[in-house]
């Protein structure tokens, strides 16, 4: 009986020792956690980006939290154990599904701040669900940093929460007209420029800006057809295209509709000598793998390269191959990881998940080419938020991947026109 | 008429046969026992998985794709009537609506979880490449869907109206009490139906992937295409939905070639509105 409550005791005593133990471990490690909120189309039609976009956040917080020793050569963050500003905080992502809606994008952006407390928001792919989400976070005065929607007013709103790492559709006009100018000069025909857009914020902003730069530029846009992304067919379209016939046409389109506009124009034969797909759907790897082969010479934009072995670019890539099975870092990706690491260098920089020391720090981020996944000239914010040296590649579809052809310093290929197609 | 017109209008045409072909099923299953099946879209999508399964899987094209998931979707449409309908048909409205629509959503996100989020394309030269015709350019794959739309859409018409067994099931949409004491057994009427409604857009999920993208969310985009046909046919009309589609086809072609493709959808509407003005059962639904 006695011998039985001894034991007892004793088990009851370990048992305590053993919980102590447990809690001392843990508070030894005492380590805070990060969250910071992401806020990408994980269903809706451009899902298959938006998942991309979430394993470019996964890989960045495992290479935060756990290190990478060849990156931790060029990147300071990248040696592991966390954020080194604030003693070692591994970050969490928290991401969300804005379904492709801007009220979707709103609600979850408004969850992630009141619910799941994050530091920061990083979002949301599609201008339109950027344009509403951000002013949730505005109000709530939590640092809203954009990766990669283009549309020009998102940053003219004088917000004070609002960041954006990429290239702007004002960018990418000017590259387009140079490099059109370029082509009329060494002898091609560039009479007549078709711009085909889908018609939500992305589309109609990018392409009025487009036209503008090109009117300044002496390029003529003879035919501008606005459709919905969510179309059915698009063969009328095409059929308007084929009978005007012009020198150039210009795409402006998410995935979906890319898709489609490829197997239409394959389907009726008809293709312009000079094809330009801005980005968007068009660089998805998803129609890479499915339309590369019928889309021969098809001409982006991208502000990725893989680059020199040993370069940030090139070492980041191969993870995100391995991550995830296959499929190399592409605009929309590089971007988005870009975006990543800038808030995670503000965050540690700031040494706090106090909102308003993270936004000081975003704005007194300054990083250098060689320490970017994306082919900017670098990251550095101006008052209202925009990053003033972004800036874009030309690329071309060849044997089924992109690859840079223009500016001609940073080509990997010679450009070849005209556009070959299937 | 110029050539281009033409062109507009027989792809417009052949489309419409697709429209009709996918409605089809969503139609004889609100004619038969009065539910609207929000799942109808995500039946089609399961038609275009197993398409694209078959051909990544075994190589197959149409000829094996269009057979197997006639099968898979019919058997699936059979399993929702036993396993959902049936009993949600005991309550209001408003449990069918939102069980078949919770049906949507879990077909939606299993396909979602399962084959992941990407675009899936079948290759162009699986039905066979485009041919020239009197000036106006085929393409291989749509003229198989078209064609196999309009001879589905008018097999089933027939069987309704011109069998015993269509007899019978229309007997069990009018009065399933009156049919049971005529000696026939209503549930298996409806399972039939469901099962026959499953076969032809798993037929028609097969045949569009030949010529669309495929994703967990294709099923809504055309969805809301089924919708507009069948009420503009009349709920529950085969027939009205194989004119409704090819007036929406030729009608959504011509607006958007004539004047713009983002209006299209206003014309298709306002001429949808206009049909329901007049004739609120729709073209050739029964008043």
């Amino acid at each position: 009986m006695v011998d039985g409550m001894v034991g007892a005791t004793r088990r009851a005593l370990a048992a305590v020792a053993a919980l102590a133990a447990f809690g001392l471990g843990v508070s030894a490690q005492a380590q805070q956690v990060v969250k910071i909120g992401a806020v990408y189309p994980l269903s809706g039609n451009s899902a298959s980006t938006g998942n991309y976009a979430k394993m470019a956040f996964e890989m960045g917080a495992d290479i935060i939290n756990n290190g990478n020793p060849e990156l931790a050569k060029v990147m300071p963050l990248a040696k592991g154990g966390g954020l080194p500003g604030l003693k070692g905080a591994k970050i969490q992502m928290v991401i969300a599904d804005n379904q492709g809606t801007p009220a979707a994008g709103q609600n979850q952006t408004l969850r992630l701040i009141t619910e799941e407390k994050v530091a920061a928001v990083i979002c949301c792919y599609q201008s339109g669900i950027t344009l509403t989400a951000s002013a949730v976070a505005e109000r709530y005065g939590i640092p809203f940093l954009n990766a990669e929607s283009v549309a020009a007013n998102l940053t003219e709103r004088g917000f004070k929460w609002f960041f954006r790492t990429t290239p702007v559709a004002a960018d990418f006009a000017k590259a387009y007209s140079t490099f059109l100018n370029e082509q009329k000069a060494a002898g091609r025909k560039v009479d007549s420029i078709a711009i085909v857009h889908e018609n939500t914020e992305y589309g109609n902003s990018v392409s009025s800006v487009l036209a503008d730069a090109f009117a300044k530029a002496n390029l003529p846009v003879t035919q501008k057809i606005a459709y919905s992304a969510n179309s059915t067919d698009v063969q009328p379209q095409v059929l308007q295209l084929k009978e005007k016939n012009p020198d150039v046409v210009i795409f402006i389109s998410y995935t979906s509709d890319a898709i489609l506009y490829a197997k239409t124009m394959k389907e009726l034969n008809w293709k312009p000598a000079i094809l330009i797909a801005d980005d968007g759907g068009f660089n998805d790897p998803a129609f890479v793998k499915a339309m590369g082969s019928v889309t021969e010479g098809l001409i982006s934009r991208s502000v990725f390269a893989s680059g020199k072995p040993g370069s940030v670019a090139a070492i980041l890539d191969d993870l995100y191959k391995k991550k995830t099975g296959g499929d190399g870092l592409d605009d929309v990706s590089a971007r988005v990881l870009q975006a990543f690491f800038v808030m995670a260098e503000a965050i540690n920089n700031a040494g706090s998940t106090d909102p308003a020391k993270i936004r000081d720090a975003l704005r007194a981020v300054e990083l250098k080419p060689e320490q970017l996944v994306a082919g900017y000239d670098g990251v550095k914010f101006d008052d209202k938020g925009q990053n003033v040296q972004a800036s874009t590649l030309i690329t071309q579809m060849r044997n089924g991947n992109y690859v840079s052809v223009w500016p001609k310093a940073r080509a990997t290929h010679e450009l070849v026109l005209p556009y070959k197609g299937w | 008429m110029s050539m281009t017109l033409v062109q507009v209008v027989v792809s417009g045409l052949l489309l419409g046969a697709v429209y009709a072909l996918f409605s089809s099923g969503l139609t004889l299953i609100w004619g038969m026992m009065n539910v609207v099946n929000f799942a109808h879209g995500d039946f089609v999508m399961l038609g275009m998985y197993t398409a694209v399964m078959i051909w990544t899987a075994l190589g197959g094209g149409p000829w094996a794709s269009v057979p197997a998931a006639a099968m898979v979707i019919a058997t699936l449409g059979i399993a929702s009537y036993f396993l959902l309908v049936r009993h949600i048909m005991r309550g209001p409205m408003l449990a069918q609506i939102l069980g078949t629509f919770g049906l949507a959503l879990f077909l939606r996100y299993g396909a979602l979880w399962t084959f992941g989020a990407n675009f899936k394309t079948l290759p162009d030269d699986l039905v066979g490449h485009s041919f020239i015709l009197a000036g106006i350019r085929f393409e291989g794959a749509r003229v198989l869907a078209g064609v196999v739309g309009l001879l589905v859409t008018l097999l089933l018409h027939l069987l309704l109206t011109r069998t015993a067994l269509g007899s019978r099931m229309l007997a069990v949409s009018e009065d399933a009490t009156a049919a049971q004491l005529m000696g026939i057994r209503p549930q298996r009427m409806q399972a039939l139906a469901w099962g026959m409604a499953g076969a032809a857009t798993g037929i028609a999920g097969a045949l569009i992937a030949t010529f669309f993208y495929t994703s967990p969310t294709v099923g809504e985009t055309l969805a809301i295409v089924a919708f507009v046909t069948v009420s503009f046919g009349g709920f529950g009309s085969v027939l009205g939905a194989l004119v409704a589609g090819l007036v929406i086809g030729v009608v959504e072609s011509l607006s958007a070639y004539l004047i713009g493709p983002v209006y299209k959808d206003v014309i298709v509407y306002i001429l949808f509105v206009a049909v329901l003005w007049f004739r609120p059962q729709g073209l050739m639904g029964k008043a």
